[in-house]
């Protein structure tokens, strides 16, 4: 394993917020795995964190192929982290909107045109990352379509799901978008928890990042041969409304399967304890994403389903 | 008259409302302009425009030839607490545009704000500067729209007009959703973040009055109206910090400055020392100046307009 700073920002305030790579094998640029971005995302850095631990292990078992070279990235925002905050600085700017980032641009522009250039060369991106709605998924893979996309390979992490986005304007700035622009093979990887860690679906992430690697032929890892992904559009995802706002009293989990007319959740009115709405669901399916926080508006998505279309 | 644009029920006990005031003129016409303001929450230059505004339309209503519909506070809740971003979702209102009519709370906002605007002849969209650097007032025009939108912007008695900016006109903004759907949109940017500066609040003003003249809806007075300059990116000189620590300016916002003429310094409070000084790399007009004192590399510290003589 070689250590190498990728970034060093300085601060009058604080040490400097030094930004680690881990370098695993050697040869040719293979895989590059990225961890929390945001200050919130606590599981992606524990997730690569193991991710490290692993594959020192397998690199001091010579279980890293010839002429292969991988590096795990655990933390961008470390100073967020240390002071409870999802993004950089002052500025309060968000380092995953930043990219490709600019070399003579303003401080967050900079991390990010630093970090880019450290990381564009590699064959497969992988991002460990939240989404902008809080909430939880079933562990998933996440594209964007931007004609560059290979569902294929985003199948090789044998998670269930493997979802493509069409990507809106916001999504642009975004490291997995600018990734597949520069012909790296992006992929971010969900798993059903950002600001606390969940053991179980931790190991899930890294048994399918260890798979994905084995099956690129960057590594050798004996391993589960995973699930056979069911590839969604985020389209076709059937999005849960609440009609009313109030306490949101979830009854159901990512990965439940759910018949039409269940009962996923209540609203519950704050100072009466009545409950204001039930909501219930749509269509046969499965959860995949829901909503965790206790309180809910109008018009918000509880909860988005995956259609079943068979038994 | 007051209007909802957009009303949903909040957890608890109160309910987001965004509101317009409609002013309708005794002149009969079919002609609508908008102004809105107060997307970003830390951004109050807006507040008084809009007070303005709407104080002396009231007061001369026969020279009102149809309809000044003015939105005052489109991230409501933001404003209510100085916050930039839309609180709790920590997400850009700004970059949310064009929305949609079936997402998220806030996404569903966009959508109603920019349905409610569609149709106008023309709308603006006032912006202060944000906390860290004062601004002189300016429209920001993309190079896209520019054809369309430069004669109007150089009616709005602005000292100037910038061509291709920043991200005020980005594609996810409501500018650039409101000037693709047809709707002549214009970006004032003026002052400094949870501050109002009267005398450049005045200066808009007439500027706003003299092109609601221009385009048939105000047939009263306007006062003297200046000519801006008009500069493109290449004509903006970007001094960006170096060094990290505490950013003394040594001149005023709104100078001419030299080539060589010192902007400030950059000091260590810990050490008492200087740790850089910061000197114009070209003479011009300093229309930028930071206002807010801890820096690091990267930040903005200064924008010069080059290639002008000083008044």
């Amino acid at each position: 394993m070689r250590k190498e700073e990728i970034c060093t920002v300085r601060s009058p305030y604080r040490q400097d917020m030094v930004i680690q790579g881990y370098h695993f094998g050697k040869g040719e640029p293979t895989a590059c795995i990225l961890g929390s971005v945001r200050g919130n995302e606590m599981q992606q850095m524990y997730i690569c964190s193991q991710l490290v631990r692993a594959l020192k292990e397998l690199e001091a078992n010579g279980c890293i192929n010839a002429g292969k070279e991988i590096m795990v990235v655990p933390v961008v925002n470390g100073m967020g982290m240390n002071v409870g905050r999802r993004f950089f600085g002052v500025e309060d700017m968000d380092i995953n909107r930043m990219f490709p980032g600019k070399e003579d641009g303003d401080t967050t522009d900079r991390i990010a045109a630093e970090i880019f250039e450290k990381i564009r060369e590699y064959t497969y991106g992988i991002q460990l990352t939240s989404f902008y709605m809080t909430g939880e998924f079933v562990p998933h893979v996440r594209m964007m379509e931007t004609g560059f996309q290979n569902t294929s390979l985003a199948n090789l992490f044998g998670l269930p799901y493997v979802v493509v986005r069409k990507p809106s304007p916001l999504d642009t700035k975004t490291l997995n978008y600018n990734w597949q622009n520069e012909m790296t093979a992006a992929f971010s990887v969900y798993t059903n928890k950002n600001d606390t860690i969940d053991e179980k679906s931790a190991r899930q992430a890294v048994a399918a990042v260890l798979r994905f690697l084995t099956r690129m032929g960057a590594i050798r890892y004996e391993s589960h041969s995973g699930y056979i992904s069911h590839i969604i559009l985020e389209e076709d995802l059937i999005d849960v409304h609440v009609l009313k706002g109030g306490i949101f009293k979830g009854l159901v989990e990512p990965g439940e399967d759910v018949r039409y007319g269940y009962l996923l959740a209540e609203i519950i009115d704050p100072y009466e304890g009545y409950v204001k709405e039930t909501i219930t669901a749509p269509t046969d399916g499965i959860v995949f994403f829901a909503h965790t926080e206790p309180l809910i508006s109008e018009g918000n998505i509880a909860y988005r389903l995956i259609h079943r279309l068979h038994e | 008259m007051m209007e909802e644009v957009f009303s949903i029920e909040l957890p608890v006990g109160e309910r987001l409302t965004i509101r317009k005031n409609r002013i309708a003129g005794k002149v009969p016409s079919q002609k609508r302009f908008v102004i809105v303001t107060g997307v970003h929450g830390d951004e109050f230059e807006g507040q008084y425009i809009c007070y303005e505004i709407a104080r002396r339309l009231m007061e001369h209503l026969d020279s009102l030839a149809g309809i000044v519909d003015i939105y005052p506070a489109l991230n409501p809740l933001g404003l209510d607490i100085a916050e930039r971003n839309i609180p709790r979702l920590d997400m850009d209102l700004n970059r949310m545009f064009p929305g949609r009519e079936d997402g998220t709370t806030m996404e569903r906002a966009a959508a109603a704000i920019i349905r409610d605007i569609a149709g106008a002849d023309m709308c603006l969209d006032v912006h202060a500067s944000d906390i860290f650097v004062k601004e002189l007032p300016q429209v920001r025009v993309s190079e896209e729209f520019a054809d369309q939108l430069l004669p109007y912007a150089k009616l709005l008695n602005t000292d100037m007009v910038w061509m291709n900016a920043s991200a005020t006109v980005h594609e996810s903004t409501l500018a650039h959703s409101m000037n693709m759907l047809g709707v002549p949109t214009l970006v004032v940017e003026m002052g400094v973040g949870t501050r109002i500066d009267i005398g450049y609040g005045n200066q808009v003003i007439e500027g706003i009055f003299n092109l609601m003249k221009e385009i048939g809806i105000w047939q009263g007075e306007v006062g003297r109206i200046q000519y801006p300059v008009i500069s493109t990116d290449g004509e903006v000189e970007f001094i960006r910090s170096e060094a990290v620590g505490v950013f003394l300016p040594a001149i005023a916002h709104n100078h001419y400055v030299k080539k060589g003429d010192k902007l400030g310094e950059i000091v260590s409070p810990l050490e008492g020392k200087i740790l850089d000084e910061i000197t114009a790399g070209k003479s011009g007009l300093v229309f930028t100046l930071r206002e807010y004192p801890f820096v690091r590399k990267g930040s903005l510290l200064a924008r010069i307009l080059t290639g002008i003589d000083e008044k």
